[in-house]
């Protein structure tokens, strides 16, 4: 199964809710191409929802990072949600924990945007 | 065959993200049949699409007249999947470490470390043309 998305506004903050996978080929793509498009609306504050991510590969973790720093370079900042063990597994043996702001609930996460 | 062996398949592909599908679906099936778990199946599928989409993409740079060849082999002891292509060469020694804080942010450069840190073993070895890279998962003893 390929990536699909849904988009939401919750206070300001843009949601991105995703499912599926995001691979090398189709699953990228969208993901660069859905934040790419929220961006040029305007949103400065994304949160990725990756509940129903069930794989990621190297090419996934790194258009996870491409959005990351597309984000911050347009002032904005990008967070991920409610990780699946697999997600969480693979950001931390990459040390990409240490990267993002990772949010195990949705309420405090939309609150934790700076306004 | 090798002595032991079950189960073995090879597979010639173009230089294309669909080889790309075709690898993972074979590993796939082939960590299944070996016993595996869920989860290290899982793992066995990422790292072979890995392994074929550095050889697609790095190796063979998506030549149309190159290919890539994957072979997967069941014994008693182990899966090993390889992959081979017939690009310029790779010395696994000039990987850059992509858990260095100068490298996290990359937006690349991660395939090799997943295969390290999911299989027992990981073997580069030069061809004439090419790389080939084997990966290796122990299949648990019977008790």
């Amino acid at each position: 199964m390929s990536m699909k998305f849904t988009t939401r506004q919750v206070d300001g903050v843009t949601i991105l809710d995703l499912s599926g996978r995001i691979t090398l080929g189709e699953g990228s793509v969208t993901l660069r191409d859905a934040v790419k498009d929220v961006l040029a609306k305007g949103a400065k504050n994304i949160l990725l929802n990756l509940a129903d991510v069930d794989y990621i590969d190297s090419s996934g973790l790194g258009e996870l990072v491409s959005a990351y720093t597309s984000v911050k370079n347009q002032g904005g900042e990008l967070k991920l949600l409610h990780l699946t063990t697999k997600v969480h597994d693979l950001l931390q043996i990459t040390k990409l924990y240490t990267v993002f702001d990772i949010k195990d609930d949705e309420t405090s996460a939309v609150g934790s945007f700076t306004r | 065959m090798a002595e032991g062996t079950t189960s073995r398949a090879s597979l010639t592909l173009e230089s294309t993200i669909a080889s790309v599908k075709a690898v993972e679906e074979t590993a796939q099936e082939y960590a299944r049949s070996a016993g595996f778990s869920d989860d290290i199946a899982a793992h066995l599928c990422m790292v072979a699409g890995e392994a074929a989409a550095n050889a697609v993409i790095h190796g063979n740079k998506y030549d149309p007249a190159k290919r890539i060849t994957a072979t997967f082999e069941i014994t008693e002891s182990a899966l090993t999947i390889k992959i081979a292509d017939q690009g310029e060469g790779l010395d696994p020694e000039t990987i850059p470490d992509p858990l260095a804080p100068e490298n996290l942010l990359r937006s690349s450069g991660r395939g090799v470390f997943l295969m390290r840190a999911f299989m027992d073993e990981v073997h580069f070895r030069g061809l004439d043309p090419g790389t080939e890279i084997s990966l290796i998962k122990h299949r648990t003893q019977p008790a």
